[in-house]
């Protein structure tokens, strides 16, 4: 299992248009795929539950991946982050 | 049918985008599911499963077609929006546990589904994320289509024949996917003239009004209607009289139109020589090439919040700048006036904090003020498109100098940091407001004296100085373009802005009505912003008048006591005058 933080570098935060980047590329992986922020755990490939996650620009969330690829999941997940969904940071 | 029902009535909207239309009605319901709980048997289970899984498909197949048809007319970036809604369709999480709770609770679907969909609805709206509602929006959207299909109740999109399409609402997906019908024109129950709805049929040349309140209660569908974009009137049953009326003033604007073609490459000047500014407002791009088709003198209105159309962020300054240049590209070597976004009010972005009052709350400069990363993006944009030197930038719902003040210090740091980056911008970029609170009217000569120009709002102007909101029918009919205490504030803007050396536009729907124009440039309006359907039949009046005729006019309208004297003395003026020009 591997457990990480991440944080929101766009300015418009976690809206709809990356939390569909988000499942999209978390369905590329077979490990299971958890985000959790102040406490509230939700699944990562599940749109509807990271739209309901409020996530302004510069907050953390901690991200957890379980299963075979991880390692690739993890490393795919933190880069789309670090790029800020491609959008205006 | 109740011969009574049949009876010829005649109802008054808000004008959204003009032309007229005779044609039978198409009522649009959306879907409004009332959900019971219904126990399921044992061994119905499987049954009620499979029925949800078949909504649920026929669902996706609806919104892979809205999908393809948004990404063809809006573009790839608006159109994602559908596309979260296509994921939520697919989400395990959410269906998994539908699933579960049926087999292990045996309730059926609708149920579920919408006990299920409540819990993150409750999550997004509880939040105080601005964007929230917009996401509690889309999911309320997607459940009421899985709904719509569990009844087996088809997506009302295909329509034989011509029809003009009557709904309470229409959301920018309901208008673009009835646009590939033959659709002769929309009228809605709700909406402003600033809706998504009626960007959307102004740039489609579909005529529509909004604002006609319980008309879906009074017609029905293939009833025969007539639609007038150009008045906001909606007659319901004409009777033969005013259908050949209606025919014949259809024509009539027709052979009028084209006998204004010769007019385009002329200027706007009376016969006595004084020029006005003519100049087209416009809210999309689309929009430019058909301005200079009518003769514009430039733009005198570009709303830049129709670039958050479709949109659920702001957008960057680099997608802005782009814009903007090939906005003035496009006009060169004529000037447009670009407005910094007008949000708020009706308009576009929902918050996620609801105003009692709207129109007297956050809006316009109020929220850029309060914004100022979100309005410095914008002006590094304006003020880098603006190195042809053909642009000035206009600040809405101004009431005070200190607000003046504090853009005109972000319009400073923009330039610092546009300098900074070595990046060019017209150094002398002109700044206007625009008057539309009364306060700002009262003031206009100090706030002038900080500004390049002044453009009268007067939708908002009337609608506060009135203290009549256009869009509730009970008291529509007071909101009067022609009352004395709107003319006489009109006078002491246009005086007091000139004094200053500022000069006085007007980019309301006032400049557009042919009754008002030679009152208007009697007052001495420098220049009038109009919709670029009306601008040819503008330009024809003022080129038929001489400026002191004018101005006689003015001075006695500004005499009479009331609306209907104002409005008769006018008419009469303009039946003498151009017998040819359809009025009213």
């Amino acid at each position: 299992m591997i457990e990480h933080e991440v944080t929101i570098r766009n300015r418009a935060g976690l809206h709809t248009r990356p939390a569909a980047a988000i499942v999209k590329l978390a369905a590329k992986f077979k490990s299971e795929f958890f985000i959790e922020k102040d406490g509230f755990q939700i699944n990562g490939k599940s749109i509807i539950g990271v739209m309901t996650l409020a996530a302004e620009q510069g907050s953390t969330l901690l991200v957890r991946f379980d299963g075979p690829d991880e390692i690739e999941a993890y490393q795919a997940i933190a880069a789309l982050f670090e790029s800020g969904f491609g959008e205006p940071l | 049918m109740d011969q009574r029902m049949k009876q010829e009535m005649k109802l008054k909207g808000i004008p959204a985008s003009p032309g007229i239309a005779i044609g039978p009605v198409f009522l649009f319901r959306k879907h409004e599911p009332i959900i019971l709980v219904r126990s399921i048997a044992a061994d119905e289970v499987d049954q009620e499963i499979e029925r949800l899984q078949n909504a649920v498909e026929r669902s996706k197949k609806e919104l892979t077609k809205v999908f393809e048809f948004a990404e063809q007319k809006l573009g790839t970036e608006q159109s994602k929006i559908f596309e979260a809604q296509l994921l939520i369709l697919e989400d395990i999480v959410l269906f998994d546990e539908v699933y579960h709770r049926l087999k292990r609770e045996r309730k059926n679907a609708e149920y579920l589904l919408r006990n299920e969909m409540e819990k993150y609805h409750q999550l997004m709206t509880a939040s105080k994320d601005e964007y929230a509602r917009e996401r509690a929006d889309d999911l309320l959207d997607v459940e009421n289509r899985i709904l719509r299909n569990l009844e087996e109740q088809k997506l009302v999109s295909k329509i034989d024949g011509s029809h003009i399409i009557i709904s309470h609402n229409l959301a920018a997906a309901d208008t673009l996917i009835f646009s590939r019908n033959d659709v002769l024109a929309y009228v809605t129950e709700l909406g402003g003239a600033t809706s998504h709805m009626a960007l959307l049929a102004r740039a489609l040349k579909i005529p529509a009004v909004v604002g006609v309140h319980q008309l879906s209660l009074l017609v029905q569908t293939n009833d025969q209607i007539i639609v007038d974009g150009y008045s906001g009137n909606v007659v319901l049953h004409p009777s033969s009289e005013t259908l050949s009326y209606y025919e014949k003033k259809n024509t009539e604007y027709h052979v009028f139109e084209e006998a204004l073609a010769p007019l385009r490459d002329l200027p706007a000047e009376t016969l006595d020589g004084h020029r006005i500014k003519l100049a087209a407002n416009i809210e999309l791009e689309e929009e430019l090439e058909f301005i200079k088709l009518q003769g514009a003198d430039g733009i005198g209105l570009y709303r830049t919040e129709s670039l958050l159309l479709g949109k659920e962020v702001f957008p960057s300054e680099e997608e802005q700048y782009e814009v903007y240049h090939r906005i003035a590209e496009s006009v060169f070597p004529k000037q447009a006036i670009l407005r910094t976004f007008d949000i708020g009010g009706d308009k576009f972005m929902t918050q996620a904090m609801k105003e009692n009052n709207p129109f007297l709350g956050w809006r316009g400069i109020r929220v850029m003020l309060d914004k100022p990363q979100i309005f410095l993006d914008q002006l590094r944009a304006l003020l880098r498109a603006s190195t042809l030197k053909n642009l000035a930038i206009m600040v809405p719902m101004v009431t005070s100098i200190k607000e003046v003040k504090l853009a005109k210090q972000l319009i400073a740091q923009a330039k610092d940091d546009l300098r900074a980056h070595k990046i060019p911008f017209d150094e002398k970029l002109r700044l206007g407001i625009m008057i539309e609170v009364p306060a700002a009217a009262v003031i206009a000569d100090h706030l002038a004296r900080e500004v390049s120009f002044l453009s009268i709002g007067t939708n908002d102007l009337i609608q506060y100085l009135l203290a009549v909101d256009r869009g509730n029918d009970i008291v529509s009919d007071l909101f009067q373009e022609f009352h004395p205490a709107v003319i006489r504030f009109l006078r002491r803007i246009i005086e007091r802005g000139k004094q200053e050396h500022a000069w006085v536009g007007m980019c309301g729907q006032m400049a557009g009505n042919p009754l008002a124009t030679i009152l208007l440039v009697g007052l001495g309006l420098d220049e009038f912003s109009v919709v670029p359907n009306i601008l040819p039949e503008i330009k024809k009046i003022i080129r038929s008048i001489h400026f002191t005729e004018a101005q006689h006019v003015a001075e006695h309208v500004l005499t009479l006591r009331s609306e209907d004297e104002i409005k008769a003395f006018l008419t009469n003026v303009m039946k003498n005058k151009f017998p040819d020009i359809p009025i009213g």
